[in-house]
């Protein structure tokens, strides 16, 4: 029988310490297959976030740097302002982008930054102990939300992508989901436009990636797949929420 | 050689474009907002980059990127905004990042003022951060000195791999002086061949980190990082003595009270009082050396003047160890130093000796 996937370039050979059935090693391996894809492996520079991505630079097979909790963006506006010609990407949880991040993703997008923000929305902290993060859902039950979260005390979740898109330095805005073999072609694509929009300079580009946490959801793998379907993607509809102007 | 007048804070830029520095993250605050303002002009003139940052968080931050990227970078602030880079100093001390951070001091805690101050003393020589961790802290006390401590600054930064502080304080930032500026001087960054650029065919793979989640792994880490400031500790004091040798009463101070101090001493030796000065210019590491010689020699009791609390007091007793009597004068909140109020204390100093 023929070997019809292989090994990407753009992952090192090493074994993901994720959970089992956690999605973060999908979402890495498209990152990697669309750098590789694009041919841009040895010019890129990750940067890699506090959360259960902290040890992304051992995975991804290019130059990485480890960025303090939120700070990502800003790293990233350093190298890519010294390196223009480099490909720059961040891979950041919700805490991370949304919670203590949030001023450097809004200000990244806002100049217009020549990078790519992959944005993993798991609606929990995963690395801490699944506490509430920003994008937890109302009612949904964490550690710091133990009766499920109410808009009365903890307010309400956070649309990212559609916040971002209302900024005129992002030029490519889109969330995608890998619950689904369908949603994980999706995810690829748009990964590989947000990758191109970073290459033809056209401005911020951002993947807001819905992803599970079976771990601190209490749930079993599939049974995760199945509440991003039934109760993130209600929340948070998948689609562009900005493209390119020469695409609109 | 050319003759220009300069402001200080003006200088500082103006020191960075000499050493090779091309990019400037910053955030306005008072009193060094001339030192943005300088380099936003003077930058694109010879093809660097001036960055607004949304925050010091986010300047110290890009300032990480940059020197991951192998760039001379400088960032600067004023106390708040450097009590705001702190993490990010932690975070590139740990990841061993050449970088120059600029503190022109103002009156503290909270919100402060925007006078003179030396009160972040502690936060620069200390640490200032989480963690085990040495800045070279550079104090220079003129227009002149400016220019060649950014540029000692850069090369030590590179030399060390290690983020360097510059502290001056507003009159410093503000006054105008003479400098003479002579050729550029000629500019070798080591290579940098960590440097995360992207690996363009380079074999392994570059990584800038400060995660070391085995205890064994961080304290290999930490080991290392003080055997570099051991080093530092070893090759890089630097001080200024003026009238010392023979003087009886020796006054320690640095950055802008240190020229309240010469005056002091020119005076009191009018006046028959054998009085010197020992002006530290690295804060750390600290130039312990003259002050230990002159406790065993000429000296009979140390004046430590600071505009903070008695901060610097501390590394002059360590460094004097009872051997002599220091005496400390300071004013805090912004409040400058006279030359009178010093005077009157090494009168009191010189009456108690008789
Ligand atoms: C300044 C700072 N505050 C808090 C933490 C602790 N911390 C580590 S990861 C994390 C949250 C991570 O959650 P998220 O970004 O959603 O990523 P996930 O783990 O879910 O992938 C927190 C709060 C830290 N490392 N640094
Ligand atoms: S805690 Fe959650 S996000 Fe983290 S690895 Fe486990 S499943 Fe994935």
């Amino acid at each position: 029988m023929a070997v019809s996937t292989k090994r990407t370039q753009g992952l090192a050979d090493k074994h993901f310490h994720y959970c089992p059935g956690c999605t973060h090693g999908i979402i890495h391996r498209l990152v990697a297959e669309a750098i590789e894809e694009l041919g841009v492996l040895e010019k890129t520079v990750g940067v890699c976030p506090v959360g259960c991505a902290v040890f992304a630079y051992d995975y991804f097979n290019c130059d990485m740097i480890e960025a303090a909790h939120g700070r990502a963006p800003a790293v990233a506006t350093g190298v890519k302002r010294v390196l223009p010609e480099s490909v720059v990407f961040t891979y950041q949880g919700d805490g991370d982008l949304a919670a203590i991040g949030t001023a450097e993703t809004v200000h990244a997008a806002a100049r217009g930054e020549r990078i790519t923000t992959i944005f993993v929305n798991n609606a929990v902290y995963g690395m801490t102990g699944g506490q509430m993060a920003p994008t937890t859902l109302l009612g949904q039950k964490t550690t710091t939300t133990p009766f499920g979260r109410q808009s009365s005390v903890a307010g309400y979740p956070l649309k990212v992508s559609e916040m971002v898109a209302t900024i005129d330095g992002a030029a490519y805005v889109t969330r995608v989901a890998v619950n689904s073999p369908k949603n994980i072609l999706r995810a690829k694509k748009a990964i590989l436009k947000a990758f191109n929009v970073q290459l033809k300079g056209l401005g911020f580009s951002l993947v807001e990636v819905l992803s599970t946490c079976p771990t601190n959801w209490g749930l079993s793998p599939p049974e995760a797949l199945r509440w991003v379907k039934e109760k993130m993607i209600p929340v948070y509809p998948l689609g562009d929420f900005k493209v390119p102007e020469d695409e609109v | 050689m050319e003759r220009v007048l300069m402001k200080g804070n003006e200088a500082f830029g103006e020191g960075a474009v000499r050493a090779g520095c091309r990019h400037f993250f910053g955030y306005p605050i008072t009193p060094q907002s001339e030192l943005p303002h300088y380099l936003a002009r003077r930058l694109p003139e010879v093809g660097g980059l001036y960055l607004q940052a949304e925050s010091e968080v986010a300047a110290i931050n890009m300032v990480y990127g940059a020197a991951a990227a192998g760039a001379r970078v400088m960032t600067s602030s004023s106390s708040p905004g450097i009590s705001l880079m702190q993490e990010g100093i932690s975070y590139i001390a740990c990841a061993e990042l050449p970088c120059v951070v600029v503190n022109i001091m103002r009156g503290g805690p909270g919100l402060g003022n925007i006078a003179p101050s030396q009160a972040d003393y502690f936060q620069a020589v200390k640490g200032g951060g989480h963690g085990d961790y040495r800045l070279p802290v550079l104090a220079p006390a003129s227009i002149q000195e400016i220019i060649d401590l950014i540029v000692l600054a850069f090369d030590l930064a590179d030399k060390y791999r290690n983020p360097v502080m510059v502290v001056g304080d507003g009159i410093l930032g503000q006054m105008m002086e003479p400098v003479e500026l002579g050729p550029a001087p000629e500019v070798t960054p080591p290579p940098k061949p960590w440097a995360t650029t992207g690996t363009l065919g380079r074999k392994s793979r570059n990584v800038v980190n400060s995660l070391y989640i085995e205890p064994e792994e961080l304290e290999k880490v930490n080991l290392r990082l003080q055997a570099k400031y051991k080093q530092v500790e070893q090759e890089e004091k630097r001080w200024e003595e003026y009238r010392a040798d023979d003087a009886q009463v020796i006054i320690v101070a640095f950055g802008m009270v240190a020229r309240i101090a010469k005056a002091v001493v020119d005076s009191m030796r009018m006046a028959g009082i054998p009085v010197g000065l020992i002006r530290p210019v690295t804060l750390y590491p600290f130039p312990d050396k003259p002050l230990a010689a002159s406790a065993s020699g000429a000296a009979k009791a140390f004046l430590v003047v600071e505009m903070n609390a008695g901060q610097m007091l501390e590394d002059v007793k360590l460094a004097v160890c009872g051997r002599k009597p220091v005496h400390f004068y300071g004013r805090t909140g912004g409040m400058v130093t006279s030359v009178a109020e010093v005077e009157g204390k090494v009168r009191d100093i010189w009456e108690g000796l008789k």
